[in-house]
């Protein structure tokens, strides 16, 4: 029998050591083949979060590093609960996610079901579509401020062009009645093309039989989208949903670049607030609570619908 | 001594004594005009002292955020920065600057060299104590220019007398200032359609906060009833400071460009150079750029102190250099403020279109006539006053963003709710802060 590279590698081990590995029971090697990514995950993730939940009760804030750390209690959060302003960032993040979810999920939903359809030209359009999504939401964010520009913004003018008024008459970004649904608007421009693509592998996964079963069976076209299609592709689009109402929740950037949250704070999304109060306020202690609000409301909602998304699924 | 011998001594001299150690320097301040006329001047400090000047440039709107995250993580970046006036409080507390006292007593250095508004609000903390933290290094007020040749057209100069019962000239009120910005706004003037006047808007860092107490300190405006009481009722919501919130909240409302906002420097000087605005507010260091431009500079354009109304008073900018306490070059960096500080240095300085705060490039005789803004210039420096410096200065300052941003631009409540809101958030960050 030759003697193979293992088995040198083997004679070569020391003993002691080899003894060791030999004696490892299975639960143990898997231990520390897992031990890694579980000492990650408690390092960037649990003991953060740790932190951050002991620093909300305290007046902590990172620019006053010499100043005496205090204990406060349950101060920081009975401030941010009774904080008139920090509701009106609520209502204003609400308003957002349902607009750009609703929009996005109908636009979407239905150029997936356009582009479904074999034409001419299909890939191209695909193609196109998709473009916004490609784009940095900070300079999205920027070119936007110019198409809404009063003066020489194109949007105006196409507005105005429909509708006959002049375009310096309505500020997209700088009236409290328009400036909400300016950032609907570029959200939606921007990240409905990322619904249609998740809507179009849904539609693209429903097998030609069922439709053609259906079609034996004499359904109309209209009944054949709500008894399969829509149920086929629920799942998908309610994953969409997930995602978007995650992304949307924690919008920053984008919003920033456009609005700045203005004008006054109608444009204010929790992410910017909370910024302002960590960053550029320095009120740590408060952020501090002011985050883990917002994480008990993120998770909390996101685990009753991913809930519903799985029993959706099993249907 | 043979010449070997001398040779030989000569280079185990240099060897033990060694020469002075040169280092690379790095000068932190915002991205504008001067900042390009102060890389200029360090030419010759690099020439002088054999040490290399670096600069890090940060564009104002980011220049709070990048700056104080720099310092409040002990950063070694910058060991010189020229940090804008409010820092001051924060910058002494907070341990992020060297105090200078003992070093401008070593070097001579003396603070009655420099402008008193400036060693005041540049230097000093807490105010107005003999503990210097910096020195002025870039005096600065907000200012007002306007395009000379249109005033001075005679159809425009007609219509005005028609209109307003009086001759087009500078403003020398407040309230002149919005019946002439009124008067261009929406005038026709070479076939283009023209605004009254570009002012400060902006939400995100300081913009209308600079912009409106432009209003306010000309009305009498007051932090305290007493300084260092912190007491603000009747003091910050007084009649007067109603009076000049509303007024401002006017002028945005009836005499600036559609779409404006959320501006500041950058967007007033577009407004103006463009062509769009027949005056706009900015800051001086501004000037000497706007007096060079081709298109809008030279004969097109002057300039005007911000006109008094029950009293004068201009809205204070400008900067002091300090040293950071983490750099590991102080002592290059305290040469440089050495350096600075000489007259001569400083004339040159304003020479470049930097602002000096030495007495010995304002007090010249013929520093009025230097430049169309110089006059101006010395004249606002007499009639400063400035935000809040505490350490919470940064809470302070946003608190009455949020305020005057939903008064003014988003239109919501009246001055005196916006005023008395304002009043209870500040209450609120010097409770924190243990003052109250």
């Amino acid at each position: 029998m030759s003697d193979t590279f293992a088995d040198r590698a083997a004679r070569a081990t020391p003993k002691p050591a080899a003894r060791r590995i030999r004696g490892l029971s299975d639960r143990a090697i898997a231990w520390i083949f897992v031990a890694p990514t579980i000492f990650l995950l408690l390092a960037i993730n649990i003991f953060p979060l740790i932190w951050t939940i002991n620093l909300s009760f305290t007046n902590f804030k990172a620019n006053r590093a010499n100043r005496a750390v205090e204990y406060i209690g349950l101060r920081n959060y009975e401030r941010i609960l009774t904080d008139s302003d920090i509701w009106l960032t609520m209502q204003a993040t609400a308003h957002f996610l349902f607009w750009t979810i609703f929009f996005q999920v109908l636009i979407g939903f239905t150029l997936a079901w356009l582009i479904n359809r074999k034409f001419k030209g299909n890939d191209l359009w695909t193609t196109i579509i998709v473009l916004p999504m490609m784009l940095s939401p900070a300079v999205v964010g920027n070119f936007w401020t110019f198409l809404y520009q009063p003066q020489i913004g194109l949007f105006n003018y196409v507005v105005a062009f429909f509708t006959g008024a002049d375009p310096s008459s309505f500020q997209m970004i700088g009236d409290v009645a328009l400036a909400p649904w300016s950032i609907v608007i570029v959200d939606t421009w921007m990240w409905t093309p990322f619904v249609m693509l998740i809507c179009l592998a849904g539609l693209r996964s429903i097998p030609d039989y069922i439709y053609e079963a259906a079609e034996i069976d004499r359904a109309s076209k209209m009944r054949q989208f709500f008894t399969i299609t829509i149920p086929m592709v629920l799942p998908f689009l309610m994953l969409a949903v997930l995602f978007r109402g995650i992304e949307n929740f924690k919008m920053f950037d984008l919003v920033v670049q456009l609005t700045g949250g203005g004008p006054g704070s109608t444009t204010e999304l929790t992410s910017i607030n909370l910024k302002r109060e960590a960053f550029e306020k320095w009120r740590t202690g408060y952020a501090s609570a002011y985050a883990i609000i917002l994480f008990v409301t993120v998770f909390g909602l996101a685990s009753i619908y991913v809930k519903a998304l799985n029993k959706v699924k099993e249907r | 001594m043979t010449v070997r011998k001398y040779l030989a001594a000569t280079a185990l001299t240099a060897v033990v004594a060694g020469p002075a150690l040169a280092e690379d320097l790095t000068l932190c301040w915002a991205a504008w005009d001067p900042a390009n006329a102060l890389v200029e001047l360090s030419k010759d400090f690099e020439a002088e002292s054999g040490h290399s000047m670096n600069f890090e440039f940060v564009p104002w709107p980011n220049f709070a955020d990048r700056m104080l995250n720099e310092l409040n993580s002990g950063g070694k970046l910058c060991d010189l920065l020229i940090g804008d006036s409010q820092w001051i409080g924060g910058g002494a507390e907070n341990g992020h600057y060297v105090k200078l006292n003992d070093f401008f007593d070593a070097e001579g250095i003396s603070m009655d060299d420099f402008a008193p508004a400036t060693v005041y609000a540049y230097a000093t903390w807490p105010k107005g104590e003999p503990n210097y933290y910096a020195l002025p290094a870039m005096g600065d007020a907000n200012g007002w220019f306007y395009r000379k040749d249109w005033f001075g057209r005679d159809d425009v100069k007609a219509a005005f007398k028609d209109e307003v019962g009086r001759d087009l000239a500078e403003p020398k009120t407040q309230k002149e200032l919005l019946e002439i910005a009124q008067f261009f706004q929406g005038r026709e003037i070479d076939g283009q359609t023209v605004y009254g006047a570009a002012i400060f808007t902006e939400r995100g860092s300081e913009g209308i906060t600079m912009g409106v107490t432009g209003a306010l300190y000309p009305w009498g405006f007051k932090y305290e009833n007493t300084p260092g009481s912190y007491d603000m009722e009747g003091a910050v919501n007084s009649p007067e400071a109603v009076e000049a919130l509303e007024f401002y909240k006017e002028f945005y409302k009836t005499a600036t460009p559609p779409g404006y906002t959320n501006s500041y420097m950058g967007e007033s000087l577009d407004a103006f150079k463009s062509g769009q605005v027949a005056m706009a507010m900015n800051w001086f260091a501004f000037f000497p750029g706007l007096y060079a431009d081709p298109n809008t500079g030279g004969d097109k354009i002057d300039f005007f102190v911000n006109p008094p109304q029950n009293q004068p008073g201009s809205t204070l900018g400008g900067q002091g250099i300090s040293v950071v306490s983490y750099s590991d070059k102080q002592d290059a960096a305290l040469e440089y403020i050495k350096w600075f500080a000489q007259p001569e240095v400083q004339q040159k300085w304003w020479d470049l279109g930097g602002y000096s705060a030495h007495n010995a490039v304002l007090n010249d005789p013929g520093f009025k006539d230097s430049a169309p803004f110089a006059g101006d210039f010395l004249q606002a420096m007499e009639n400063v006053q400035d935000f809040w410096q505490e350490p919470a200065y940064a809470e302070l300052l946003l608190a009455m963003q949020k305020r005057m941003h939903d008064y003014v631009v988003a239109d919501q409540g009246t001055a005196k709710e916006a005023l008395d809101l304002l009043i209870e958030d500040w209450t609120e960050v010097f409770e924190d802060e243990g003052k109250l």
